[in-house]
């Protein structure tokens, strides 16, 4: 059994600092406000590692702590359930969070709200904790909430920019799209299992599946438990960016940097696919979510893949690449190698936010330019930042012995073990092509920053410098993890283990047994370490850095005449496959439509002119206007007025008798 | 024997004077306080005509009461016109309307 003061105040300290700082910030030093945050997570990252060596040593944690809400039978109590899936996580959020505060030191100095900021991401750290720790879907709703109110006080932080405005405002309208799905399918639980519960609503499951209720919905026929894992997965795709609801992700780096890493690659866009691998025990027992699942993800993998290719903001180029790589993840949840995805998020995790700090270091090096064709030739100025940025690059293309190929190849291997008919095939087709895309987009990338040929504007030159330390040893620490995590996690802590249950993540996670892929591979037989050799990914890794090399290691005419070459092709993977135009066209100028007609014939027609003007109020001012006469402020007229009165009174009684 | 409707018939001409003055009065505030007062007085003749014929004391003592209210009414009210006066250099009661809608 753990600890559950020391469980409580690893969310707590966070918390806690985010209210100090948030709240009185305006008192503080500079200085004062990120030590105060800075400390209270780092210490929750070492307690964190803490718990994680004890679940390594078979402890683990489940009880509730307080009631939230009572009513009746309806119960929601705030309590924990701490296994091998809640602690990676935990690890994970808790240590990039501690990088990216210390980078934030560096990176966001000088600037007006530097203590609100400190206090956001604090903030948010302790509601990622709240959404990871939990024991029933109510602290998972209340902490998906909260890391989306935090996502978009972020992304609109420079709050004086009016694009920074309405992209928050986007990926808060194109989340509630998602959450009102995910809401439903949490009430959709209570409905039919009576309990938030995880333990309580798992253990339900086999009986709900053997007596086959089902339900009407849009005129599908489903069963209750393919209604409340779509339900619960298109929450999951409005926080993890898959089609269609990722529009808001590539957006959403408007935000400052460290924002990016933390919030939109390494952790709150994962809360999709750790919810997914959560329900593990719900999602195995409904094929067509499974395969909704897989396809939504293969989908997303491979288009915003495409999207990659041709980008030439640095930020988007590797928003478009989470969202691809979050697509590879629900694929391997769909595939049921819910190890796999999980492994990927962490290896994921630390990659995507040292490549993302990367380029943060770069944009703070060359005067906020975020356009990768005004970069070039800036190894030599700042080697830090080239090396970690490499190794990131390398972790995400795939290549031995990086963090990102032991994770990635495991979902490749495991999706072409699994039989799902044609989603099945198309998942397999759509994960191999965005590999090759994977590694060219990201070397691209790299070439067009480091390489090339020198672009920088002349009057950025002189500015171009290394950052300071505090910026680049989070890059150091962040690399360590990009490097050894993959080759950690298979050996050091058996997360690949085909037999779920005897691996690393034990009970946690539930796969039936009729179509575990990672079993079916196991019984295909053993592999050595050097097999990477002989699979297709590798080869396509290598081959997509290769094309890279080839068209931008250097300056050449390849990438223009290639685009000349393919132009409607070009022209529409260059508008993002024109995803912002249709809903432009479908849902926002519908709806601004609407709006105004409102405005315009509701409120300005009919209610202010209308009812206003003409109607009551209208009719009272011109009764008013009458009845003043009547006031002449002359005594004897108002004596009169009373006998007259008087005598009507009496009058009346009398004859009335 | 003076007959009680004839008593009723002194108050109710002084009632009806009172009411009169009241209206008809344009000029003087102080004559709407006389005529006030002789409406108080019209009923005070009743009270005392209505005691008497019904054996009742209790009429008599009401008397008082009224009698006390109207002093202490003209004593306000002589007040209240001396202030005005002093703002308004006038007690005409045309002039005093300021309270019109």
């Amino acid at each position: 059994m753990l600890n559950s003061t020391e469980l409580l105040a690893i969310p707590a300290l966070p918390l806690i600092a985010s209210l100090v700082v948030g709240l009185f910030g305006w008192a503080l030093k500079e200085k004062l406000s990120h030590t105060i945050t800075s400390a209270s997570v780092i210490l929750s990252a070492l307690l964190s590692a803490h718990v994680f060596t004890q679940v390594l040593g078979g402890a683990s944690f489940y009880g509730n702590f307080w009631t939230w809400m009572l009513s009746d039978t309806f119960v929601v109590p705030v309590g924990m359930m701490i296994d091998q899936l809640t602690v990676i996580m935990m690890l994970t959020v808790t240590v990039v969070s501690s990088c990216v505060h210390i980078y934030t030191i560096g990176y966001m100095h000088g600037d007006p709200g530097y203590s609100r900021f400190f206090s956001y991401i604090s903030g948010f750290t302790f509601s990622m904790l709240v959404l990871v720790m939990g024991n029933n879907f109510f602290t998972l709703f209340f902490g998906w909430e909260a890391v989306g109110l935090v996502s978009y006080l972020l992304i609109g932080f420079w709050f004086k920019r009016e694009s920074a405005n309405f992209a928050a405002m986007k990926a808060f309208i194109v989340n509630r799209v998602g959450d009102f799905g995910f809401l439903v399918g949490v009430l959709a639980i209570w409905y039919y299992f009576g309990s938030f519960d995880y333990r309580d609503v798992f253990a339900q499951v086999p009986a709900l599946v053997a007596q086959g209720d089902s339900l009407h919905f849009l005129g599908w026929e489903m069963s209750a438990i393919t209604f409340i894992c779509l339900s619960l997965f298109v929450g999951a795709m409005g926080k993890s960016g898959q089609v269609p609801l990722h529009v808001w992700l590539p957006d959403s780096m408007e935000g400052p940097t460290p924002i990016s890493a933390l919030i939109h690659a390494a952790t709150m866009v994962t809360a999709g696919v750790f919810m997914v691998a959560r329900c593990s025990p719900m999602f195995e027992y409904s094929e067509t979510a499974l395969a909704a699942v897989v396809f939504v993800g293969a989908v997303t993998a491979w288009m915003c893949a495409t999207i990659g290719l041709v980008q030439t903001d640095i930020k988007r180029v590797i928003a478009y690449s989470t969202c691809s790589q979050l697509g590879y993840m629900f694929v391997a949840c769909g595939v049921s190698a819910y190890s796999a995805a999980i492994f990927h998020l962490m290896t994921h995790a630390y990659f995507k936010a040292l490549l993302f700090l990367a380029a943060g270091s770069v944009i703070h090096a060359v005067m906020a330019e975020q356009d990768l064709r005004k970069m070039g030739q800036l190894r030599k100025a700042m080697p830090v930042t080239y090396i970690t940025m490499l190794i990131a690059a390398l972790a995400l293309s795939g290549v031995p012995p990086f963090a990102g190929f032991w994770s990635k190849d495991l979902i490749i291997e495991a999706v072409g073990a699994r039989e799902m008919g044609l989603v099945g095939d198309f998942a397999y087709f759509a994960v191999l092509s965005a590999v090759f895309m994977t590694a060219f987009y990201t070397f691209r990338m790299f070439f067009l920053t480091f390489h090339n040929s020198d672009r920088v504007a002349a009057k950025t030159k002189p500015h171009v410098h290394e950052s300071p330390k505090v910026i680049t040893i989070p890059l150091m620490i962040l690399a360590v993890g990009a490097l050894l995590t993959g080759a950690w996690g298979v050996m050091g802590l058996d997360i690949a283990n085909p037999e779920i249950a005897n691996g690393y993540f034990g009970s946690s996670l539930f796969v039936l047994d009729a179509h575990n892929p990672l079993m079916t591979l196991a019984e295909e037989g053993e592999h050595g370490w050097y097999h990477f050799v002989f699979t297709a990914p590798f080869w396509l890794a290598i081959s997509g850095i290769g094309l890279a090399y080839a068209m931008y290691f250097r300056e050449t005419d390849m990438p223009a005449k290639l685009a000349a070459a393919s132009k409607p092709v070009y022209t529409f993977i260059l508008n993002k496959w024109y995803w912002d135009e249709l809903y432009a066209k479908t849902v926002m100028y519908p709806a601004q439509g609407l709006g105004r007609w409102l405005w315009q014939k509701g409120d300005l027609a009919m209610i202010d002119k209308g009812l206003i003007h003409g109607g009551i109020v209208g009719g009272v001012l011109a009764g008013m206007n009458r009845m003043r006469a009547m006031q002449t402020g002359y005594v004897y007229h108002y004596a009169f007025a009373m006998i007259i009165g008087v005598f009507a009174t009496l009058t009346y009684l009398v004859l009335k008798g | 024997m003076v007959p009680l409707s004839a008593y009723l018939a002194v108050a109710a001409c002084l009632f009806s004077i009172g009411i009169v003055g009241l209206f008809l009065n344009r000029k003087n505030v102080l004559i709407i306080l006389m005529c006030i007062e002789l409406i108080l007085l019209s009923v005070n003749i009743n009270l005392a005509a209505f005691s008497h014929f019904l054996q009742d004391i209790s009429g008599q003592i009401f008397i008082f009461f009224v009698l006390t209210v109207a002093a202490s009414e003209v004593a306000v009210g002589l007040a209240i016109l001396v202030a005005y006066y002093r703002n308004r250099r006038s007690i005409n009661v045309d002039d005093i309307n300021t309270l019109q809608g």
